[in-house]
């Protein structure tokens, strides 16, 4: 396969100069991360050339998805069969090429961004089944499987989830797929931040068909979904106003992929030198005090931030609560785009990236700095 | 490197003396005189776990009761290159806790204390030692359960769950131990306290918990765990449907999926292993059937009631010969009694049983069963075989007695070609039960040289000198060198140019 075959030359030419290499999709994702590190300057590797379904068996529930294909190709192939990627990556625009393609299924996985349902259905790790990879030796080696239950050897695979490419090049991956609830609704009510996070997480604890929330400016939008008996049922209950059901997809769709009313503001803000933050906390966390317009997801645990305050108080006030903070958008990332690990951590990781890339050839510091 | 030394030669007696005596020497200071065993009378009890068939003694047993205590116990052995073995409640079934001939059992069944439940964020932080169902009868006051439920969850530890990433019946909906666990705090092998993941929904860095969990103590001690609450249903009813040949039964599974139906629970038995559990339980269920199906749906009484409907359509859809549905809480429970029992139940038939583990995609279950009916004839050993049908993970049974040696060594066989034919069919040597010591040869044919060295890089980085539970998991080169068998290689990629470098 040439494609492939393209991709282990670039990663063994670069191993043997000693260059690194930016792995390289859809290059929607190009904002996040740590900036590039200034002492290794890095060639692209475009993996969009590795592409298409491998294999999809619906009854299966699971895909097998090469690195490079798009993830709007991928999703609209679910949805032939009334089925989902249950975690809702985010889809951005890429800005070098407005209404192009979009990103890829190995970018979602490396960069490991779930949309409005991850309180309720998991993250995109949860769904990760297997992987082939390409290590810094150009290795192809595959962990996990294409099976709901694998207990065989360390599970890899799931690891690149989140891992910003520092331990290799995502090849193909596997993943578990569930179906398009048969119902769903969208309720809205009026209250402020922390009665939102109270209820919401009241209701969490009952067996209520909770699928997503979301709270801005007074205003608590929650989305059910499920077997059409539990999501009447649970509507009666709840209360709150019953959003439009077009109305309410055009919301969650913006909300998962940034470009409803709040991030675009978020993004002009940034743009005026503030920064957009992801705050990940404890969900019962009460109200955060930090200056700054906030968005409040999952539950209560994924905090969006737009402020200038400074990144030590959002760190130290995310810490205090068991949690962290994430420089999403910025155009300073002096401060670090996120939060430094403990030590034990920081030596594990060090080892990891070793047994993975001893040559240091896939995104040198995108996700911790120096690895 | 992966076997257990023999002790039976007498300079290995010998040297075994003198680095017990060192070991008992270094601990001794660090424990009470209770908490540490090394004569043969007190350790027999720790020289195997549910897998019986493997047996060790170890150098000594340290059964810890601080925390403090369990990192000097890590610190001493990590400076005397003594090995060290984590065991909780010794109930796994692949010999991950079997003990090490020069090493350290570490018991953890102290750590024994819910520490906190949370009942607003629905979590529980647990000391690693804590039962699987102590912590669900914990949350019950609340209305919450902790979903993972593998059948030896009366006894079972978490600390012992997270190590294999234990499953259960009702996986397909509810995920896997990985998917209900928030943050492991633990110890490296040096004694140093080190934490995975977050009581909020990630961490900073790589996400180190797939690593941990299922790890099976070859990473990190752990010893406190924080398990999300989920819920409790407000009724389960469940369907007991018949087939007169197993093909249908395997296509009934796939046609509840495809449905869009994911059940709470979805269970096979085949015909030799219903007669085994009937007469074991007396549950009513159907001796003609070539395969009974338990198919369980949770919910509001609504939900439940629309779903048992369809299911219904679809089984009966699918040649159902006899469908039956709970009617109330005490036949839900007798319809599951058989299953949960087939274990024991199967004891009862012969002298010995080895379980196997699997998992194969779903529509390749009447494949693997035909495939069985044939080994049977092959190694002239019965078999019976349940399934965790929803999620494709097999648990055949083979029947054989181990006091004669030529049934456990046909059985041995029995059980490694089910393996390797079940990564030939696209699945795995082990669904939920743990690689361990058991299934150390079958993973040189699910995983390619490189990719085992790619996992002992994975072990050198969390644990450079190999202290945490050696020869477990990962094969040697060696070992798999005198196997000598190939590696199956994997349908991810289908470039088999490109396999090899």
């Amino acid at each position: 396969m040439d494609a492939l075959a393209g991709i282990v030359e670039q990663v063994q030419a670069a191993r043997a100069t000693k260059t690194a290499l930016d792995i390289r999709g859809g290059g929607t994702k190009a904002f996040y991360g740590e900036p590039p590190d200034p002492q290794k300057p890095a060639a692209a590797l475009d993996v969009t050339p590795l592409a298409g379904i491998s294999s999809y068996e619906p009854s299966e529930l699971v895909v097998t998805v090469r690195g490079g294909t798009r993830l709007a190709e991928l999703e609209a192939a679910l949805a032939e069969k009334g089925q989902c990627l249950p975690f809702e990556p985010p889809r951005f625009d890429d800005p070098a090429n407005s209404g192009g393609p979009g990103g890829t299924v190995g970018g979602m996985v490396a960069a490991g961004l779930a949309g409005p349902a991850r309180a309720a259905l998991g993250g995109v790790r949860d769904y990760v089944l297997g992987a082939t990879m390409l290590n810094g030796r150009a290795e192809l080696l595959s962990f996990g499987g294409q099976v709901m239950k694998n207990v065989a050897g360390y599970d890899v695979s799931r690891v690149l989830a989140g891992s910003m490419g520092i331990l290799g090049v995502i090849c193909e991956v596997s993943l578990k797929v569930l179906p398009v609830a048969p119902a769903t609704l969208t309720l809205r009510l009026e209250m402020d931040a922390a009665a939102a996070i109270r209820r919401v997480n009241e209701w969490g604890g009952q067996p209520l068909p909770l699928n997503a929330s979301a709270w801005w400016a007074g205003t608590l939008v929650l989305r059910l979904a499920g077997a059409v008996a539990a999501v009447r049922a649970a509507a009666a209950t709840m209360g709150g106003e019953v959003v439009e059901p077009a109305m309410a997809a055009a919301f969650w769709a913006g909300l998962r992929d940034h470009r409803d009313e709040f991030f675009v503001g978020a993004l002009r803000a940034v743009d005026g030198g503030a920064a957009l933050w992801r705050i990940s906390v404890p969900a019962t966390t009460p109200p955060l005090a930090l200056s700054g317009e906030q968005l409040v997801e999952w539950g209560g645990a994924q905090r969006w931030l737009c402020t200038s305050a400074p990144a030590a108080t959002l760190r130290n006030a995310a810490a205090a609560v068991g949690g962290h903070a994430v420089l999403f958008r910025g155009k300073d990332k002096s401060a670090g785009a996120f939060a430094p690990l403990a030590p034990p951590l920081a030596h594990i990781h060090r080892e990891l990236k070793q047994a993975f890339d001893p040559d240091g050839v896939f995104n040198p510091g995108r996700l911790v700095p120096g690895l | 490197m992966n076997a257990p030394l023999p002790p039976n030669l007498a300079e290995n007696a010998a040297e075994r003396a003198r680095r017990q005596a060192q070991a008992v020497a270094a601990l001794s200071p660090l424990l009470p005189a209770h908490a540490l065993l090394w004569q043969r009378e007190d350790t027999v009890p720790y020289e195997c776990d549910g897998l019986t068939a493997y047996r060790q003694m170890p150098l000594l047993v340290a059964l810890p009761e601080t925390e403090a205590q369990v990192a000097a116990v890590l610190q001493a052995c990590h400076r005397l290159g003594v090995p060290v073995v984590a065991r909780g409640a010794g109930t796994g079934l692949s010999g991950g806790a079997l003990p090490h001939a020069m090493g350290v059992t570490l018991s953890l069944t102290k750590f024994n204390q819910i520490v906190h439940i949370d009942r607003a964020a629905r979590t529980a932080t647990v000391q690693c030692g804590v039962r699987n169902l102590a912590i669900s009868e914990a949350a019950a006051p609340f209305g919450l359960y902790y979903a993972p439920d593998p059948s030896s969850q009366i006894a079972c530890t978490i600390g012992g769950n997270v190590a294999e990433n234990s499953g259960g019946v009702h996986c397909l909906k509810y995920g896997l131990t990985l998917h209900n666990v928030l943050r492991v705090r633990g110890l490296t092998v040096q004694g140093e306290p080190v934490c995975f993941g977050s009581e909020a929904l990630d961490a900073p860095g790589l996400d180190l918990l797939p690593l941990i969990v299922g790890s099976e103590g070859m990473l990190a001690v752990i010893l406190e765990v924080t398990v999300k609450l989920v819920p409790k249903p407000q009724l389960a009813r469940c369907i007991m449907a018949s087939f007169d040949d197993i093909r249908k039964a395997g296509d009934a599974v796939a046609a509840v999926i495809a449905a869009g139906i994911i059940p709470a629970g979805l269970e096979m038995m085949d015909k030799p292993m219903t007669a085994a559990v009937e007469d074991y339980v007396h549950a009513g269920y159907d001796l003609d059937a070539a395969a009974i199906l338990l198919c369980e749906s949770d919910g509001t009484p609504d939900e439940v009631a629309e779903e048992i409907d369809r299911l219904l359509d679809v089984l009966s859809g699918a040649g159902a010969t006899r469908m039956e549905v709970s009617k109330d809480e005490a036949q839900r429970l007798k319809f599951w009694s058989g299953r949960k029992n087939a274990f024991p139940a199967s004891g009862r038939i012969s002298p010995d049983y080895m379980c196997m583990d699997s998992t194969i995609p779903r529509k390749r279950l009447a494949d693997i069963l035909l495939a069985i009916q044939g080994m049977e004839q092959k190694y002239g050993l019965k078999c019976c075989n349940v399934f965790h049908a929803g999620d494709g993970n097999l648990h055949p049974l083979i029947l054989f007695d181990a006091n004669d040696a030529d049934q456990l060594h046909r059985c041995e066989l029995f059980g490694a070609d089910i393996l390797e034919t079940s990564v030939a069919l696209g699945g795995t040597v082990t669904g939920e039960h743990g690689v361990g010591v058991e299934k150390l040869s079958s993973m040189c044919v699910q995983f390619s040289t490189e990719e085992r060295e790619q996992m002992l890089a994975v072990k050198r980085a969390f644990d450079a000198g190999g202290g945490l539970n050696p020869g477990k998991v990962i094969p040697t080169l060696q070992r798999c060198a005198e196997y000598g068998r190939m590696h199956v290689k994997k349908g991810l990629l289908p470039f088999p140019e490109l396999e090899r470098f």
